[in-house]
């Protein structure tokens, strides 16, 4: 019982209620003539889509392959002469490695490349777990001469990468949010300042990510001379929340300066004092547009995050698809359309936990979002 | 000597162009104790009367004193009652009470302050619906939150702008006693916003006409006869209570009549344009 609620508030989060109740109700025999409607637009169509998806991508990737192929033997041809081109026909024929043509690849290839990751990703987590036991006791002797622990440098797996990047994301997020929303209560509560520094905001919101990185680099690179460091990081999530944070500030100075007059009125009659003003009444009533903010600045820090560390050279998803790209092996490509899905993947579910949390703070509950 | 004076008092809203002179040569007393009832049109100027009164709005011209001294800003010796709630909807009921109380006694220690609200609670019957908040309660219900609120911070004086004009005539009947009583047991001076001249008569001592505006100004007064504590159902076969009844009433036809035979008059809209934020970033 307590197990199927659960699992109604997952399928609700994720906003498949719908398809599973009418799949549901479709079994346990409860649809009714006028459902058909209904089951029709809740699992016909969203089913057939997902289909018609991946019809598109395989015949797409094949076509591609093709051409692909083609190119490649007529390349042969005429570098080489008609042996040789009738050797790199069969050759790729034979599905052999050493000369699949390299393009789109197939929905079964990347399924392949995922299981392949995620083996991967065992064996890398067995292998630290290994280092781990042996260096335990050589490390607590380290410890307590002194020394730095020996840590393990071997290479990240995928599942590293993702979880190195939801870092990076999460310090971009609450760098933004400690300077996006102080900064918005700040201005919204004075007209004068807010038409002061209007042309901060409207000159630097649309400036590129690649340039914050660049500007964030100069600066960290001066001030992080001396400490040796990797100084990566700190960039990639300085770029990251002052990249994402202008929806956040704009949105927190529009709600405080918008507040509701008989809300102020309240305040007024009340005759609470400027501090008690902004904390039980100004904040409470802009909560919701600064919620809005945060879940535009959580989607854009996720968005931009991938492009920086792709230029920041810092570790994570965005490295990981640059890297593959570079390497340009056999699999590369469908280990990036692995990468594309995660990152859309959690960029979802980082957008649903935004949602979520701003429902629950939204005291209009019939307001929708 | 007065408790509540009104001098000459204007009120224009905006500048230059833009200008609505809503209230004009406004003069008003009311003594200690009493009970006044404003009764207008919708429109004329009421809400911005009231807040005049209670301090939040300066006028124009003129002075408004309360107990001698001019009104600078609000105070909690003037309780207000919002015409539209202004209920805080992210604080439970109880939480809104308690929001003032806790303002209008700081030396109270929390327990004392929770048995005063409390006690305000129960006097407008939403024991049960303490700890809901005001989305999931009816209108009546929010009303009378909010009458709980104003009353509970014991306010020397309580200005109540239309507080029931939202409600049926049922429980607008049921909240006027209610009112009444509240205020009747430690005799506070009360100004009563209206629109219905029966409630006006029902409750207070004496009704003032506001006369339509723009421009509007105070009607002669009606002093209202009729002992307290007065008895609804009886109230209409009281012949006082019928020649008070059709004097307001026909005064208040002819002002509307005089209003209409003025074709000529311009009604000005006042300018609003909606709340754009988008100019603003
Ligand atoms: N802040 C404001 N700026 C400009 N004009 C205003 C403002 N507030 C009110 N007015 C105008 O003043 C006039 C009187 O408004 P007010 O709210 O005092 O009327 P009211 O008698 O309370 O009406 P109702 O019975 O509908 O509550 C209206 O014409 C209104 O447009
Ligand atoms: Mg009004």
């Amino acid at each position: 019982m307590k197990q199927s609620m659960t699992l109604g508030k997952v399928t609700k989060f994720i906003g498949l209620a719908g398809f599973l109740g009418t799949v549901k109700n479709m079994f346990t025999g409860k649809l009714e003539k006028e459902d058909f409607k209904n089951f029709l637009r809740k699992v016909i169509v969203p089913l057939a889509s997902i289909f018609l998806f991946f019809g598109l991508w395989y015949l797409g990737s094949k076509s591609l392959y093709n051409i692909e192929a083609e190119h490649r033997i007529y390349k042969a041809l005429v570098e080489q002469g008609p042996t040789e081109a009738e050797k790199v026909r069969t050759c790729i024929a034979s599905g052999d490695i050493s000369c699949q043509p390299n393009t789109l690849p197939s929905p079964a290839q990347v399924w392949e490349s995922y299981k392949m990751l995620l083996a991967d990703h065992y064996a890398i987590s067995a292998d630290k777990q290994a280092f781990k036991e042996k260096t335990a006791a050589l490390n607590v002797k380290r410890i307590a001469n002194g020394e730095a622990p020996i840590v393990y440098t071997g290479r990240p797996s995928f599942v590293d990468q993702i979880l190195t990047s939801l870092k990076t994301v999460f310090a971009g997020f609450l760098l933004a949010l400690f300077i996006a929303v102080p900064i918005g209560i700040v201005i919204g509560l004075s007209k004068t300042l807010r038409s002061s520094v209007n042309w901060i905001i409207q000159i630097f919101k649309p400036v590129s990510p690649v340039v914050w990185l660049l500007l964030v680099f100069m600066i960290v690179k001066t001030l992080n001379k001396d400490s040796s460091g990797d100084s990566s990081f700190i960039i990639s999530f300085i770029s990251v929340g002052l990249c994402s944070m202008w929806a956040t500030l704009v949105n927190t100075a529009m709600g405080v300066s918008s507040v509701d007059k008989d809300y102020i009125n309240v305040a007024k009659v009340l005759k609470l004092g400027p501090v008690q003003k902004v904390f039980k009444v100004i904040l409470p009533s802009s909560l919701p547009l600064i919620f809005t903010g945060l879940r535009i600045t959580l989607s854009v820090a996720w968005m931009v995050l991938i492009a920086i560390e792709l230029l920041a050279q810092s570790p994570g998803l965005g490295s990981f698809v640059w890297e593959e790209f570079q390497n340009g092996a056999v699999d590369s490509n469908s280990k990036i359309i692995v990468a594309m899905f995660v990152i859309g993947l959690i960029g979802f579910l980082l957008d649903r936990i935004m949602l979520t949390i701003q429902k629950m703070i939204s005291f209009n509950k019939n307001d929708g979002i | 000597m007065a408790y509540l004076e009104l001098k000459n008092i204007y009120k224009t809203y905006g500048q230059g162009e833009t200008t609505a002179q809503v209230l004009s040569n406004i003069n008003l007393t009311i003594k200690e104790g009493e009970f006044v009832a404003i009764v207008g049109f919708t429109g004329s100027g009421k809400t911005t009367l009231v807040n005049l009164i209670n301090g939040l709005l300066e006028p124009t011209k003129g002075e408004v004193l309360f107990k001698g001294e001019p009104v600078v800003g609000t105070s909690h010796e003037r309780g207000v009652i919002f015409q539209n709630y202004s209920l805080l909807p992210w604080l439970t009921v109880g939480q809104n009470i308690y929001m003032a109380v806790k303002e209008a006694f700081p030396k109270k220690i929390k327990s004392e302050l929770h048995a005063i609200v409390a006690d305000y609670v129960e006097m407008v019957n939403l024991t049960p619906a303490i700890n809901k908040r005001p989305k999931e309660l009816s209108g009546g219900m929010r009303q009378r939150v909010a009458v709980a609120r104003a009353l509970a911070m014991k306010p020397e004086m309580i200005i109540m702008d239309e507080p029931l004009g939202a409600l049926d005539a049922l429980t607008r009947g049921n909240l006027q006693d209610e009112i009444l009583n509240i205020l009747g047991k430690d005799k506070r001076t009360a100004l009563l916003i209206t629109n219905d001249v029966d409630e006006g008569i029902y409750m207070a001592d004496r009704i003032i006409p506001l006369r339509p505006g723009p421009k509007a100004t105070l009607g002669p007064e009606f002093k209202i006869d009729i002992e307290r504590p007065r008895d609804k159902t009886a109230l209409n076969d009281n012949p006082n209570f019928k020649k008070t009844r059709n004097a307001i009433i026909e005064y208040l036809m002819d002002i509307g009549n005089e209003r209409k035979s003025d074709v000529q008059e311009e009604y000005v809209l006042p300018d609003l344009s909606p709340k754009s934020f988008v100019s603003q970033f």
